[in-house]
């Protein structure tokens, strides 16, 4: 136990030590700290209308300017991070789900049963998604959960590698024969050797995953098949950002730089916990 | 070596026939007719189109006859274009569609590896720093939001190229590439780097230093073929990363090619146009897949006799 904590206080001390991870670790909280409280900080609706007040240029009363509808572009974009990190959080766990259990299962029983399930995962990996997500999202309409479901259903494969990888380093370990020949049941062993072990690489790759599904769902709502008016996640706004970016850049810019901020900040976090928990892979 | 290549052929085929049959049953799950409409047709003028269109065979028979059409390079006609068949709009809009993807894989090459090696060789340096830093933000920038960015500024504010359209102005091409390109090109150089950094640690490459041969000429003759393995490797998936880009591309350029009318297609509900630009898209991307994997196993001694 102790060398467990002391090997993750050792990594949280390197993490602290690279500056743009904290950086990036602390917009990510500011950013999710003002999206959970939107209803109480947002200084306007974000679905009121008001077309007199249509597209004014940031000014005090609007931080931000107003679209051309007259709705607050602060607030919106205030309720567009609760979407968007939603997606993000909620798709990247289902993502998680899967892909941890398909390659543990792999990786701990391998032989057969690992080169029919890694062969099914490289199949999957040369299929355009991207296209699969669009298809569901025409057939069964634009439903956010689907969106959480089908987005999450596509980023599992590469977390189901890592994974596989891992448990296959680990299970020649000699605490793992060990355990073995002291008769532990799969399921301890999951639970008890595995699991606490491939931590790591799984909050690495879950951090670096949230970046690719946000970037997902922006790019879905961006072409019109993602989140609905009148809710709206941070592709929305940049879609109608673009619509009228000629005489009101501001629409465009603000939701940008807040999406590309976010991005970056997961990002920088993310490869400083992989540089954090394991320098071995970090070598590049 | 002719044998994997074989292997992978014939593991390709029947994935994309099963895409293929996948993808018609999703489509034929899509609640309401395609020619459901605001207006009500008479009775007997949808008996008639659903007749025309074959729809009202048994669903195994129309799967039979679609697939059997399929395989003879025949989509079947588009729902919402009368008189069009998805065949036809797929070649009208595919040659756009690749002219754009070659310009922006070529800059996303030339400028994607030139950085990587660069950084690479003087690791640790400004040299490395910058063009690094620059490839985060590329990456972190998404396609839908340096497109429009790119038009602002260059288009808008500069006035100094067309913000639309296809071979119709002078220079209408430049954009749009650079827009595709711009986060393969930050891949690239990540790739490139890694490649060439773990490439130059190895002990040919000490050898050939030992044998007194200028640094360029080792970079350049040794180091480069392994280092840029991870970089062909992902040619492949990078494909498919592009045609997802050219639909955000093509729509915002207003770029007639195959992405837009995918999209248009999405939109309007166009059915056989769905089906028929999915199948496409999916062999498309899985030949191209094959071809990089191909192109790794040329490349690379060891990864030629492990498979």
């Amino acid at each position: 136990m102790n060398q467990q904590s002391s090997l993750w206080a050792d990594a949280w001390r390197r993490l602290l030590a690279n500056k743009a991870a904290v950086t990036g670790g602390f917009i990510l909280c500011l950013f999710i700290t003002l999206a959970i409280l939107a209803p109480w900080i947002a200084p306007h609706s974000y679905s009121y209308q008001n077309l007199e007040l249509g597209a004014q240029p940031p000014s005090s009363d609007f931080l931000l300017g107003t679209d051309t509808l007259g709705r607050d572009l602060f607030s919106r974009i205030l309720y567009g991070a609760r979407v968007s990190l939603m997606v993000g959080f909620v798709a990247t766990g289902v993502a998680l789900v899967i892909g941890v259990s398909w390659g543990i299962v792999a990786g701990y029983f391998g032989g057969r049963v690992d080169s029919i399930m890694m062969r099914i995962v490289d199949v999957l990996y040369g299929l355009p998604f991207i296209i699969f997500i669009i298809l569901l999202m025409v057939i069964f309409g634009r439903n956010i959960w689907l969106l959480f479901g089908a987005i999450g259903a596509v980023e599992w494969l590469t977390m189901a590698r890592i994974v596989r990888g891992q448990v296959l380093t680990i299970k020649t370990q000699e605490y793992v024969l060990a355990a073995q020949a002291m008769g532990v049941s799969n399921f301890q062993m999951f639970r008890k050797h595995i699991f606490p072990n491939i931590l790591g690489p799984i909050a690495v790759y879950a951090t670096l995953t949230i970046p690719q599904v946000m970037l997902l769902e922006a790019f879905l709502s961006f072409l019109g098949l993602g989140i609905q008016p009148p809710m709206s996640s941070w592709g929305t706004l940049i879609r109608y950002g673009v619509e009228s970016m000629e005489e009101y850049s501001w629409l465009l810019i603000y939701p940008g730089l807040t999406f590309t901020i976010t991005l970056f900040a997961l990002n920088f976090f993310g490869d400083g916990l992989r540089d954090a928990l394991d320098p071995k892979i970090s070598a590049d | 070596m002719l044998q994997v290549i074989l292997k992978r052929i014939a593991i390709a085929i029947p994935v994309i026939l099963v895409v293929a049959s996948i993808t018609f049953f999703l489509v034929r799950m899509a609640p309401g007719g395609p020619f459901d409409a605001e207006k009500v047709v008479p009775p007997q003028v949808m008996k008639n189109l659903n007749a025309v269109y074959n729809l009202d065979a048994p669903l195994f028979i129309q799967y039979k006859d679609y697939m059997f059409n399929l395989v003879q390079g025949d989509f079947g006609p588009s729902f919402r274009y009368p008189g069009r068949s998805v065949t036809e709009m797929i070649f009208t809009g595919l040659p756009v569609t690749l002219e754009l993807a070659f310009y922006a894989i070529l800059i996303a090459m030339v400028i994607g590896g030139f950085a990587g090696v660069i950084a690479a060789v003087n690791r640790n340096t400004p040299l490395d720093y910058i063009p690094m830093t620059i490839a985060m933000i590329g990456i972190c920038m998404p396609t839908f939001l340096l497109g429009p960015l790119l038009v602002l500024f260059f288009g808008i504010h500069l006035e100094l190229l067309p913000v639309s359209g296809w071979d119709s102005l002078a220079g209408d091409k430049i954009l749009p590439s650079i827009t595709l390109g711009a986060a393969y090109a930050a891949y690239i150089a990540r790739l490139s780097r890694g490649g060439m950094l773990e490439t130059l640690g190895q002990d040919y490459i000490r050898t050939a230093r030992a044998k007194g041969l200028p640094e360029y000429k080792v970079i350049i003759r040794h180091a480069l073929q392994g280092g840029l393995v991870p970089v062909v490797s992902f040619l492949g998936p990078a494909i498919a990363g592009l045609i997802g880009g050219s639909f955000v591309v093509e729509t915002i350029f207003q770029i007639p090619g195959l992405g837009r009318f995918y999209v248009e297609a999405a939109f309007n509900r166009d059915y056989t146009m769905i089906l028929g630009t999915t199948i496409f898209f999916s062999a498309l991307i899985i030949f191209f897949n094959l071809l990089s994997d191909i192109a790794v196993l040329l490349m690379n001694p060891r990864a030629r006799s492990e498979a």
